[in-house]
């Protein structure tokens, strides 16, 4: 049972969505499914991340004799779909459960009043399956495919609520923006079938040599999966999908990207990680990219009226934080004495920041996603005096802007924490940037709280009341994670984050399965 | 040097191709020809990978009713595979834009992507 988890992760949520439009005339039906399959998709996945943390890597092999059989007798290359599952991808795979979990318990009331809900569950547990199949998979072509079920069921929800012109208009950016994307990755693909003849991507980083299409192949790499995390400059399609998507699937949404980001990490350290000469300058390059991101990300967030923009525009900058703290440590991955001085803690800051990012992100969107069903509107110039009507929405909020503020204890300060300390190591200037960047986006929510929940009740809205039970379950749920992760770091980083990060930067430990020779 | 290109045709068109699909995608205003330069990507890309698996003389990847000299010259089927499953997704993307293609024409009367802009800031 225990060695089919791989496979039952995709399996069950692909059963799940298939199911879902059987449920059409059944009411509520199809949220109570969703929230039972994620829900034991969620249990699978913390299965998953015992047994990598107990007994290392998983590799299973579809459609082979054994699930653990990878080079059938007289073959000397791997051959057939193989998941791979170590620290990271399990980190990663919990992330999308929990988000997707979350996300449906939301939805069960924030879209009750819409048409087409099975659909919409439908395209949420695919979302979840694109996801949980990028992060878990070994094979380059796999991550492909997985790339663009995610890319299609993300698109498709964006676009959910078609009555509105916009959401067509949002739908259609991020859909032609991951279809570009998608294909470019499959062209590098190609291009390094070509020459190696193989799709796996551990067997793959044992035969780069690094000649000139290698290089091409890196770059368009880099480049694709770069656009898909929404880094800049090509992050005009993040505040316009997340703000038109319903807000129970912005959990989910977010992880989508994240699991770009993971696939470019991926590259980076597995596939090209042989590689010991351009490492260091694509780690300077992943870098200042992040600093880029995370500093336009927060100017432009500072000037927005709508709600839900605002908050996208800081998704953008949060995913400078990642971008930079993993990049501080690939750019000195072939330099032990400065990686174990601090390389290794600034990738765990990073990736840290992903989990804290992802909870925190998902409340602020969320409690949006109730001012919006409450009052009607995302426009923060008519709103106000919210705070007495809805205490529990207003306790989330304040939490969500505390983490991502980095104030302590909430979690955002942790994570954040290790990457100033580390990245001023690497350049001071990159530090500078990062503190800057948070000063900005507290003064930004400090901005939404006045003008939402303070200041004098506005007529319209003395009917309001709080919103129903499962949003503010859900919100709850998230704030009390905000609070857990902020105040025993410790316990995270060395069950989840650390392993994670060794998952990457060992290599030797990714490549050597079924013993391969 | 004539024969250099010749073999080398396929992976010119596909240069080419991509040439005109990016240029496509970038500088046309209705939103159908954005659709069809994405498609005109596909077709390169596919056309990429099928080109990779070509191997003159060779057999199709068949292995029932094979004929005695097919053993060991056979063209790899990996290629051919990557190739339908990418056509596959490219029909379901192509659909999905399309009909968001359809919608924002509902709402907005326009496919000029100029002027299909209210969310901005």
């Amino acid at each position: 049972m225990i060695e089919h988890l791989p496979a039952l992760m995709i399996a069950v949520p692909l059963f799940g969505a298939f199911i879902a439009p059987l449920l059409k005339k059944k009411g509520s039906a199809p949220a109570v499914w969703a929230v039972i399959i994620t829900g034991v998709t969620l249990g699978m996945a913390l299965l998953l991340v015992r047994q990598v943390l107990a007994q290392g890597m998983m590799v299973y092999v579809f459609g082979a004799d054994k699930p653990t059989l990878v080079l059938p007798s007289g073959y000397r290359v791997p051959v057939r779909i193989i998941f791979e599952v170590d620290a990271i991808g399990a980190f990663m795979a919990l992330s999308a459960t929990l988000m997707s979990f979350i996300g449906a318990l939301y939805s069960y009331s924030h879209v009750r009043n819409e048409t087409g809900l099975e659909k919409y569950y439908a395209l949420l547990l695919l979302l979840e399956v694109g996801i949980l199949g990028m992060v878990l998979t070994g094979d380059l072509f796999n991550l492909f495919v997985f790339l663009e079920i995610a890319g299609i069921a993300g698109s498709a929800l964006v676009g959910f609520r078609n009555y509105r012109g916009e959401a067509s208009e949002a739908g259609i950016k991020y859909l032609i923006v991951s279809a570009v994307a998608s294909l470019m990755v499959l062209f590098s693909i190609g291009l390094l079938y070509g020459q190696y003849g193989n799709l796996n991507i551990a067997y793959l980083s044992t035969q780069i040599s690094f000649n000139t299409v290698d290089m091409i192949a890196l770059g368009i790499l880099f480049a694709s999966f770069a656009m898909k995390c929404g880094s800049v400059p090509t992050h005009h399609w993040v505040p316009d999908a997340y703000t038109e998507v319903p807000s129970g699937i912005n959990p989910t949404l977010l992880v989508a990207t994240y699991a770009s980001l993971y696939a470019l990490f991926r590259v980076s350290f597995s596939l090209f990680g042989n590689i010991t000469v351009n490492m260091s300058s694509l780690g300077w390059i992943m870098s200042i990219l992040g600093v880029l991101t995370m500093f336009i990300g927060v100017t432009m967030a500072l000037v927005q009226k709508d709600v839900k923009r605002l908050m996208s525009y800081h998704a953008i900058s949060q995913t400078g934080y990642m971008l930079l703290g993993v990049g501080v440590g690939l750019a000195v991955l072939n330099d032990p004495a400065k990686l174990a001085a601090f390389g290794r803690d600034a990738m765990a800051g990073g990736i840290f920041h992903i989990i804290n990012h992802i909870i925190y992100k998902s409340l602020l969107l969320m409690t949006a996603g109730a001012l919006f069903y409450v009052t009607g509107t995302r426009n923060l110039n008519e709103m106000g005096g919210l705070a007495r009507k809805m205490p529990y929405t207003t306790i989330a909020f304040i939490v969500g802007a505390a983490a991502i503020s980095g104030i302590p204890p909430f979690n955002g300060f942790a994570s954040k924490f290790l990457i100033y300390e580390t990245s001023y190591q690497l350049s001071p200037i990159f530090a500078v940037f990062a503190m800057v960047t948070s000063v900005l986006t507290l003064a930004s929510f400090v901005k939404v709280f006045a003008s939402a929940f303070l200041g004098p009740p506005v007529k319209k809205y003395e009917e309001v009341r709080e919103v129903p039970r499962s949003m503010v379950i859900a919100m709850l749920i998230l704030a009390a994670l905000c609070i857990l992760f902020g105040l025993f770091p410790n316990v995270v980083l060395d069950k989840l984050v650390y392993p994670a990060v060794d998952a990457l930067l060992k290599l030797g430990s990714y490549q050597t399965w079924g013993g391969l020779p | 040097m004539n024969n250099v290109i010749l073999v080398n045709l396929p992976f010119i068109v596909v240069a080419l191709l991509l040439a005109v699909g990016f240029y496509t995608i970038g500088f046309k205003r209705n939103l159908i020809k954005v659709v069809i330069g994405i498609e005109i990507l596909e077709g390169a890309v596919n056309l990429f990978l099928i080109a990779l698996g070509y191997v003159k003389g060779a057999y199709a990847p068949i292995y029932t009713m094979a004929p005695k000299e097919a053993v060991n010259n056979m063209v790899l089927p990996t290629p051919q595979a990557l190739t339908l499953t990418s056509i596959v997704i490219g029909v379901a993307v192509s659909a999905l834009m399309l009909a968001f293609a359809v919608n924002i024409y509902r709402h907005y009367g326009t496919l000029d992507v100029t002027k299909v802009r209210r969310l901005k800031g």
